[in-house]
């Protein structure tokens, strides 16, 4: 049984219905997708700005109502956002550490109020499962009389992680993490993920835009691009050998010691416009290789190679 | 709370206003228990004594009551009747305030738009239409008053909630596990609540004013009960003949709203976190420079800087952000310049051409030099002059560095009209070039934009395109890809490379990443801790880093291609600037740190081209 399957879930944003005129259709922030982690795997989703990971994420943890399709998490469904029914199974992290933390209360109230609120655990146990946690993300106990101002970003990280452990989730979701980071904490920080994963026994879905970190970390990775996902597949393989034309040219802008500078081949670079979504591939007006089917009929996701999927009508073939 | 009150008494109104608002206070608290006349008690035959007549030592009114007593009864009835409405409209209006921003969308439609009706009434008005409705009392004055305050609260707490709720620790505590009204109660109070202080401390002397105010009209205390409003409504028939009458109540009322006034915007000013650190306060146009010590003597290099040590004063501390660095670029050059955040570099920067915002920051020491002259100790407009000129700058937010208001192409004319004096329509045409120059597609249509209309990416070319244009001899680009994406990303740095090629143009590049240093840069500079730890050109420095900070830090950057795998993190935090150790700043994160790296200072060792700070380097150089 997958620890989390995804069904066709999508969210539209319903727009201001115009003073004249008809309303329109919204903004199709994700798109219908599925896709189902495995029990102690971690999943990357990588995409650029705009492309829905953001709000993939807050439905899955129940900050977002779906506007279709549903959320499974060891075989039971979850259908209305209800941060407070997720919250013993999935768990989210926060991109920015300091602004997730109230400035008003101290750490140990912090920690406690998902003990309190979704497992109703009495205060002798509380302490005693506050240190147990707190050790092990490596931080010292007298830190929970303080407050979040008088921690550094990768401390403040290591408290939002304390807080999601905190609830015994199943899953939790790494929302960019590490990006509010500087290099040599980030690398604390994805270390003490990884080993409180095997600790645990957790599944990770982690959200990012840097190709590295999500390649050294994740099993799987999963490509997203205008609230579709355009390629999945394993982590060692997928940027070495993509099939999907943008996650090709993913690969080939990420900085790289030793590789020489070139601007990677493509016409254009922006998104498409969200307001007027283009018929056909989302991608089609920055592709090589698109064609006029491209531009007709949006792809479907479907197997290239042994263990890959991509959304492409000409998937590159080895 | 003994820093915010010693923060309070550096303003002097402040401390003013607090010791008149005590006295007052003092007084009417010990109002019941001073040996007075009853207030209410009438002797026709003393009426208008004149002040410090025997027994009235501030005379007594048109029925011969004594004036003290009923000044000390009067303000004690005011400050409460004041004091009373102004908690009763906080509360209620901010708990409008609270929920309707809280829970945004049709519930703060509709409570917003209620609030809005009840101010659309003038205020007076309102509080007459409840007076009379109610009927006259110093009670129904009361509530007229909370009620005219309610909206000013509601909607001063509503924003301030509108921009907390959006925050991701209120997200934090739903997947907590907490309901709405927990939420409300211990996540956004305890947040808004210095707001609502600060709110209620500026209108409680307003609330004293609009009570006396209904009072003098007749509307709230009722003979023969004293107020001051009632008070001077009495006098009014006497202003001319026994001016001492209304002269009394008047000037109670003055010190007491004066002070509260006074008080309150102490309090606020000393509250505000921004005030607090000097943020509102506007920077010079340079920063300051007190430079102690030799300027070092000029070279040939295109810019240079020399030994140079900035300063933030903030309070009693001294934060050394920058600690002596010395960098040079030549032309056609590109130096990177890397380093963690806190490590100095965009402050080296800023200091240039004097950007560092003063105060706090301050100069201290060195010279930076452009073609052999000191741009430290220039005058004003010799900066000014070469600032976009000659040395141009590239930011990392480029919506944030372009005015919103003003079309690009009017941007780019600004920019150049500022150095020369070329009309209108000549630099209208150079904008378009320029924009073709960064390879904005369809620059002709593009130059009529407006920054919101344009990519992130397409903003940063702008920004570039804005540093190009005057076609200066040196840029420094600081961090200018780390807003965008990364299709985005090589894109921009392609397009710098290509043109500091054409133009042979000297580019300072600070970052924080590797790949993008590998790129781009011909010479290497890593820092730490305000200081400059080694320096190289950059296929050496890569290689065979030979400080143990850089060679740590590359190790810990993921590198695309190496499969899942755990980091060599490097423990431990960079130490803050302003507690710096004695000896080497890593030390303490060092494995092969001994005695020596933690006592003495370390120096910079090696020539201009290679050079290390380190006792114990990982390369022999």
């Amino acid at each position: 049984m997958p620890a989390l399957k995804v069904d066709n879930l999508a969210k539209t944003f319903a727009l201001k219905k115009p003073l004249f005129g008809a309303a329109s259709t919204g903004v199709r922030a994700v798109r219908p997708m599925s896709f189902q982690v495995q029990s102690g795997e971690t999943l990357g989703v990588v995409g650029e700005s705009g492309c829905g990971k953001s709000t993939l994420a807050r439905m899955l943890v129940g900050l977002l109502d779906a506007s279709e399709g549903k959320i499974e998490i060891e075989g039971k469904a979850l259908d209305n956002a209800d941060p407070a029914k997720f919250g013993k199974l999935i768990q989210y992290v926060f991109q920015d550490p300091n602004s997730s933390l109230n400035p008003r209360k101290t750490i140990r109230q912090v920690m406690e109020a998902p003990l309190k609120r979704l497992h109703g655990m009495p205060r002798s146990e509380r302490e005693a499962r506050v240190s147990q946690i707190f050790a092990s993300v490596n931080l010292r106990e007298e830190f929970l009389e303080r407050y979040p101002h008088e921690f550094s970003g990768g401390q403040a990280q290591r408290i939002g992680i304390a807080r999601a452990l905190a609830a015994n989730p199943r899953i939790i979701v790494l929302d960019e993490p590490v990006s509010a980071l500087d290099v040599s904490v980030q690398a604390q920080v994805l270390n003490l993920l990884a080993d409180l994963k095997t600790e645990f026994g957790l599944t990770y879905l982690f959200i990012t835009h840097d190709l590295a970190v999500v390649e050294a970390v994740s099993d799987r990775i999963m490509v997203l691009y205008f609230g579709s996902v355009v390629e999945i597949g394993d982590a060692r393989r997928i940027f070495a050998n993509p099939r999907h034309p943008y996650t090709k040219l993913l690969a080939e802008s990420a900085p790289v010691v030793g590789r020489p500078l070139t601007a990677p081949e493509q016409k254009g670079t922006e998104l498409p416009d969200p307001l007027n979504p283009p018929l056909g591939c989302a991608f089609a007006g920055r592709c090589p290789n698109a064609t006029d089917l491209c531009r007709t009929q949006e792809p479907e996701l479907e197997p290239v190679g042994e263990d890959q999927l991509a959304a492409c009508h000409h998937p590159i073939q080895d | 709370m003994t820093a915010f009150l010693k923060l309070l008494f550096r303003n002097r109104l402040a401390a003013l206003g607090a010791v008149v608002l005590s006295a007052v206070l003092i007084l009417v608290l010990l109002t019941p228990v001073l040996p007075l006349q009853n207030p209410d008690i009438t002797a026709t035959a003393d009426r208008f004594q004149k002040p410090f007549t025997e027994g009235h030592l501030l005379g007594t009114d048109h029925l011969g009551r004594d004036l003290l007593s009923r000044l000390l009864h009067g303000t004690r009835l005011s400050l409460a009747v004041g004091i009373a409405a102004a908690l009763i409209a906080a509360t209620i209006g901010s708990a409008i305030g609270i929920v309707a921003g809280y829970f945004g969308g049709r519930a703060d439609n509709i409570i917003m738009r209620g609030v809005d009706m009840l101010m659309a009434f003038p205020y007076i008005l309102l509080a007459l239409v409840i007076v009379a409705a109610l009927g006259p009392g110093l009670m129904n004055a009361l509530i007229a008053v909370a009620a005219v305050n309610v909206p000013f609260f509601a909607r001063n707490i509503r924003g301030i909630t509108v921009g907390l709720a959006g925050r991701e620790f209120i997200d934090a505590a739903r997947l907590a596990g907490m309901g709405h009204i927990r939420i409300i109660l211990t996540e956004l109070l305890p947040n808004v609540l210095p707001v609502i202080i600060i709110a209620m401390s500026t209108t409680v002397g307003w609330m004293i004013l609009e009570t006396a105010g209904l009072s003098f009209l007749g509307l709230g205390s009722q003979p023969p009960q004293a107020d001051l409003g009632s008070m001077l409504g009495e006098a009014r028939s006497a202003l001319i003949s026994h001016p001492h009458t209304s002269v009394v109540p008047g000037i109670m009322i003055f010190l007491i709203v004066m002070s509260i006034n006074l008080l309150g915007d102490g309090v606020r000013d000393a509250l505000d976190p921004r005030l607090r650190s000097g943020a509102l306060s506007r920077p010079r146009a340079m920063t300051l420079v007190e430079r102690k010590g030799e300027v070092p003597a000029p070279t040939d290099d295109l810019l240079a800087i020399q030994d140079l040590q900035t300063q933030f004063h903030v309070g009693d501390r001294v934060y050394r952000a920058v600690g002596g660095v010395s960098l040079s670029v030549k032309a056609g050059e590109c130096l990177g310049v890397i380093g963690e955040s806190g490590s100095g570099k965009s402050v080296t920067a800023l200091s240039v051409m004097g950007l560092v915002a003063s105060p706090p920051g301050v100069i201290t020491g060195g010279a930076v030099r452009f073609q052999g002259e000191d741009l430290i100790g220039a005058s004003y407009e010799s900066l000014r002059q070469k600032r976009g000129d000659r040395v141009a700058y590239i930011f990392q937010d480029p919506l944030s560095t372009l005015h919103p208001l003003y079309r690009v192409g009017r941007q780019l004319s600004e920019a150049i009209q500022s150095h020369h004096d070329i009309p209108t329509a000549e630099t209208q045409a150079r904008a378009v070039q320029l924009l073709r120059d960064v390879r904005i597609p369809n620059a002709e249509a593009r130059v009529d934009n407006y920054p919101h209309e344009l990519s992130g990416g397409m903003r940063q070319r702008v920004g570039i395109a804005m540093a190009l244009a005057n076609e200066p001899d040196v840029i420094i680009a600081d961090e200018p890809t780390t807003a965008l994406d990364v299709t985005v990303q090589a894109q921009i740095l392609s397009l710098l490379d290509d043109l500091q090629r054409e133009r042979g143009l000297a580019i300072i590049f600070i970052t924080h990443d590797f790949g993008v240093v590998a790129q781009l840069c011909d010479r290497i500079a890593v820092m730490y801790a305000g200081r400059i730890v080694e320096e190289g050109p950059t296929p050496s420095v890569l290689e065979a880093p030979a400080h143990p900070y850089t060679k740590r830090l590359i190790a810990c950057v993921p590198e695309l291609g190496g499969g899942q795998r755990a980091l060599a993190a490097i423990p431990g935090l960079p130490p803050l600037v302003d507690d710096l150790p004695p000896g080497c700043a890593f030390a303490s994160r060092c494995e092969k740190a001994q005695e020596t790296c933690r006592t003495g200072e370390v120096m910079l060792k090696g020539d201009a081209s290679r050079a290390v700070r380190c006792h114990y380097p990982e390369e022999a150089i």
